[in-house]
Order: C-alpha cells, then sequence, then structure tokens
C-alpha cells in the first residue's frame, strides 16, 4: 500500500512536469498545441538508448534528451508556429504521432514495439537506486517538479512571461507593442519540449524499461486535461491538475478494486469530470493569479529604504 | 524631407485597391490628419506604415531611413507607436500590465546586445528591472489621471477610459511619432473634449502625431495639416481651411450635385 502512494507520487510529479511545460505553451502563451507526449517520448527514448549502449552518466542523459526534445521543438515551432488555434493543434498532433511511429518502427535503435528493457538504474556516487526504492525516485523527481515550478514562476512574472500573456491576448497589439512574437513563440515552445524532455529522462530512469505504446495521442491529451482542469495560465494549478487526474484514472487501483472494476472506467470517471468541470468552473480549479507589482516592489525596494 | 512620409505607397486585396500610389508626409511636431468615407484606405495606409501590411509597391520613410514592409515590431522598436480602431487591449490582462507590455522593450537591464539573449539574462535582476518599468508605466498612467484603475481589467471600464488606456500604453513605448486610429469613435461630447487636450498635451511633449477621425469638428480643430483619401486615392491635403473650400473634399462626403 505504501509502495502505491509512493508510486502515485512518483507519477504525480511526472505529470506535474509535463503539465506545467504544456501550461507555458497553452496557459501564458495560447497556443493550443498537443504534442507533449512527442517530446515526452523523445525524452525518454535518449535516455534509454543512451544508457543502454554506453552505460554513461544519468545526468548527461538528462542533459541530452533535454537538448534533443528541445531541438525537435524548434523544428515542428519554426514552421507550424504561424498556425493558429485548431490549426496549430492539428499540425502539432501530426507530429506526436510522427514521433510515436518513428519510435515502433526504427527497430534498429529503438527495438520497435518490443522497447527497450534493462536501462541501468541511477547511480549516485556508489549508491544505486533501483525502481524499488521509491521514496528516493519520489524525492528525486518532486526536486525537479519545486526546480520547474520556481522558475516557470519566475519567468512569468519577468518581461518575458509579460511579453508570452500579451501574444495570448492579442498577437498584433503585441507586435505593435514592439514584442517579437514569432521569437517569444518559439522560444516558449521549445522551452516547454525541453522541459518535457527532462519529464521523459526522469521516467525513463524510474521504469527502467521503456515501450512506445503509451506515448500516444490520449497521453497528450490527457496532458492538455491536466491544465485545463487546473486552471489556464497558473503554475500551481497545473500541478493541482496533474495529481487530480493521475489519482483519479489510478484510485480503483490503489484501492485495490482493479479486479472488480475494469480499467476503463477511469475513463469514465475522468470524463465526467471534465464534463462536470466545464459546466460549473470552466476556468479551472484555481483561477489565473494576478500579479501584485505594488507588493513586489514595496517588498523588495521600498522596505529597506524606509525602514531602516 | 519629411520627417516621416510614404512615396507612391500602394496596396491590393485581391482585385480591390486599398491604397493606391499615395504620398503622404508627416512634419515633425505636428498634428496630421487622415480623413476619408468609409472604405478609403485610411486604416490600410496606417497598418502600410506601421508595418501591419505589407506594401506591394512604393516605399515608407522615416527619419530619412527606409522602413518599407519591416515588422511592425521593429517599426515600434525605431518609435513609431499605434493604436487601433477597435481596440486592442489585453483583456485579461490588469491596466498597469497592459502599460507595461507597452514598455516591452525599453528595458533598463542591459547585459547584451542581443534583445533576446538579455531578457533572458536579466531574468537574474527582474527585480529591478520590474520596478523600473512599473513606475515608468505608471508615469504616464497619471499623465492620463488613471491612477484609479490601475488593477482594473479593461473589459470592466468605461469604453472611454478603455480608449486612453491605448493611447497610455502605445506611450509607454516612448514614441516618437504616435498613430491614432479613431481616437474620438464612441466617445460622448464631454470626453471628446478631454481627449482633445489630452492629444494637445501629448503634442506638447514633443510627439508627432497622426490621426484618422471622423468627428470633423475634433479634426478640424486639432490637426495642423489634412490629408484626404477616396477609394485609396490621396483626392487633398492642406490646412484645416483649404480642405473645407475643396471641392473634391466636399464631393466625395456629399456626392456630386446634379446638373
Amino acid at each position: 500500500m505504501s509502495n502505491f502512494v509512493f508510486l502515485l507520487i512518483i507519477y504525480i510529479g511526472i505529470y506535474s512536469i509535463l503539465a506545467l511545460s504544456q501550461n507555458l505553451i497553452t496557459g501564458f502563451t495560447g497556443l493550443l498545441s498537443i504534442c507533449q507526449a512527442g517530446f515526452f517520448a523523445i525524452g525518454v527514448y535518449t535516455t534509454a538508448i543512451y544508457l543502454v549502449n554506453t552505460n554513461g552518466s544519468f545526468f548527461l542523459a538528462l542533459l541530452l534528451s533535454a537538448i534533443f526534445s528541445l531541438m525537435a521543438g524548434l523544428l515542428i515551432g519554426l514552421p507550424s508556429l504561424k498556425l493558429r488555434g485548431d490549426y496549430l493543434a492539428i499540425a502539432t498532433l501530426g507530429f506526436g504521432e510522427i514521433v510515436k511511429n518513428v519510435i515502433i518502427n526504427w527497430d534498429k535503435l529503438t527495438r520497435g514495439p518490443l522497447g527497450i528493457n534493462n536501462i541501468p538504474p541511477l547511480k549516485i556516487a556508489s549508491f544505486v537506486f533501483t525502481n524499488s526504492n521509491k521514496l528516493f525516485y519520489a524525492i528525486f523527481i518532486w526536486i525537479f517538479v519545486l526546480i520547474f515550478y520556481l522558475f516557470l514562476e519566475r519567468l512569468i512574472k519577468s518581461r518575458f512571461g509579460r511579453a508570452l500573456e500579451a501574444i495570448r491576448e492579442d498577437e498584433i497589439a503585441a507586435s505593435s507593442m514592439g514584442i517579437n512574437t514569432t521569437l517569444y513563440k518559439v522560444s516558449a515552445f521549445s522551452l516547454s519540449a525541453f522541459i518535457a524532455g527532462i519529464a521523459g529522462s526522469l521516467w525513463a530512469i524510474y521504469h527502467q524499461s521503456v515501450s512506445p505504446q503509451s506515448f500516444d495521442f490520449l497521453m497528450s491529451v490527457m496532458i492538455l486535461c491536466m491544465v485545463v482542469l487546473g486552471g489556464m495560465g497558473n503554475n500551481f494549478s497545473s500541478i493541482i491538475g496533474a495529481a487530480l487526474i493521475v489519482t483519479t484514472s489510478e484510485l480503483p487501483r490503489l484501492l485495490g478494486f482493479s479486479s472488480i472494476i475494469p480499467p476503463q472506467t477511469n475513463q469514465i470517471i475522468f470524463g465526467l469530470l471534465l464534463i462536470l468541470m466545464m459546466i460549473y468552473r470552466p476556468e479551472g480549479i484555481l483561477k489565473r493569479k494576478r500579479i501584485n507589482f505594488e507588493y513586489l516592489i514595496e517588498k523588495k525596494f521600498e522596505k529597506p529604504e524606509g525602514g531602516i | 524631407m519629411s520627417f516621416l512620409y510614404t512615396d507612391r505607397i500602394r496596396k491590393e486585396f485581391g482585385g480591390v485597391i486599398a491604397v493606391s500610389d499615395v504620398d503622404f508626409n508627416v512634419e515633425k511636431n505636428t498634428i496630421t490628419g487622415l480623413i476619408g468615407p468609409n472604405g478609403a484606405g485610411k486604416t490600410t495606409l496606417f497598418n502600410l506604415i506601421t508595418g501591419l501590411e505589407n506594401a506591394d509597391e512604393g516605399f515608407v520613410f522615416f527619419k530619412g531611413k527606409d522602413i518599407t514592409n519591416l515588422k511592425a515590431y521593429q517599426i515600434t522598436r525605431l518609435g513609431i507607436s499605434r493604436t487601433f480602431q477597435n481596440l486592442r487591449l489585453f483583456k485579461e490582462m490588469t491596466v498597469i500590465e497592459n502599460l507595461m507590455v507597452g514598455r516591452h522593450f525599453k528595458s533598463s537591464c542591459q547585459f547584451s546586445k542581443n534583445r533576446f539573449l538579455n531578457s533572458v539574462l536579466c531574468l537574474f535582476n527582474i527585480d529591478k528591472e520590474e520596478k523600473d518599468i512599473y513606475e515608468s508605466s505608471m508615469k504616464w498612467l497619471s499623465f492620463f489621471g488613471l491612477e484609479n484603475y490601475k488593477h482594473e481589467l479593461p473589459k470592466n471600464m468605461p469604453y472611454g477610459k478603455q480608449k486612453l488606456v491605448e493611447i497610455a500604453r502605445a506611450l509607454c513605448a516612448e514614441p516618437e511619432v504616435l498613430f491614432l486610429d479613431e481616437p474620438a469613435a464612441g466617445l460622448n461630447p464631454t470626453e471628446t473634449m478631454e481627449l482633445l487636450s489630452i492629444i494637445q498635451k501629448i503634442k506638447e511633449l514633443g510627439i508627432t502625431i497622426v490621426l484618422i477621425e471622423h468627428d470633423m469638428k475634433f479634426v478640424m480643430n486639432l490637426c495642423e495639416k489634412i490629408f484626404v483619401l477616396n477609394y485609396g486615392r490621396l483626392i487633398a491635403s492642406g490646412t484645416p481651411e483649404e480642405i473645407q473650400n475643396n471641392p473634391l473634399v466636399i464631393e466625395a462626403y456629399l456626392g456630386k450635385e446634379h446638373e
């Protein structure tokens, strides 16, 4: 039972990172993109292939995963970010499927549908952490969640974040305010891919085996739902959304009902949850957070001058 | 040579010639009006100058530099700001945030020549930078007497105030030329009079103003030079008196008398 709780915490952590990355492009920049699973898969497979073939350091694999995802983000972002709304969604959806199909069919590199097993466990100094060591992984993964949460909070409270929000609200007005909209959209998109790649790398090192089936369109949609359910444009609510959806879909297993309730029930609960949310609270669980500039400025600047 | 001028600029949409070989020029520190019946191509001309549309032919020069077909953000950075005919405020952002976006590229933080790299590096210095952006935005907000609205969402404000916010946002970029697309449309007479004095105050700050307006009294009171467009062509230009007595202008607005 406690093992299962840790497993849940690990899953929530990984999906939180994915939801945060999705929130950056959908919640803040207003781009409807559904290919987070594609970037995630690139991260997963980069780490898996690198570790199996070279037996190198995990942290190098982590970096490589992030960089490959980022490059994929640039590759898809540069041509497709000229599109808006539904058209962008379709283009990115296509990209997600391409990644999955490349992984399934590039047998030599990815072993196709068989997946990759025997990924060496994480080693820090002389300690080896196998995936039975769930408490360690839970902490390890949540450190990343915290890092990305703090980083994104910082990012959106800057000029950069304000530019992204301006693009979401009105792209033409934003460009008339001196914002290079293409540059900002592409960089938000690739940054999001970068973060998703890291999530993938963490997933690979935890599971120690990967198979391509799970990185499909449904997973991207699920990540998008976490953001929408939690509340768009709020980093904290993305984590809440991730926690809610992961728990809902794992709950029957957690309570030991999985033999009685077929796994498809998850999707029924999940769909019901979404419908209820859209009716009663379409803005998500938490609303968009407003930045209180006076507070920010008084706290940082005016108090020391006047107070001391 | 004029401060800002277009040279035989031309724009077609499909078969429709929206702007046809227009020579439009603006002198420094003046208020220039652009009038004409609906669909005459006034907004298209604005869009061509401010980089929202690409010209098919012709040139735009600003301070002796060719700025034809530059991107909108590049033109804004050169010192040309604008407002829009149908408000284009950032609706989910507060008034002060709207203004702070207007200050986007005017950063006090300089680590690198490359703007993008700079904005990333400045993440380490954002508190200081935010303070500067906030304070200079507040300066413009109080210029318009809108301090009380700073945490309001634009959509909850009266239309007249929203229009002022949009002008304030454009001014936050500290432009040399300000383009106003129908600033008085939808305002009541009192608000129009207020706007009139505000525009004069802006001009006194040394900012050149170009405006499109249908309110003739407003235009005639405010502008030193007026250009008249009809069916994409420039049919007249001159002082308000010259325009009022120009038979071509009267014909464009009222139609020709039957003989």
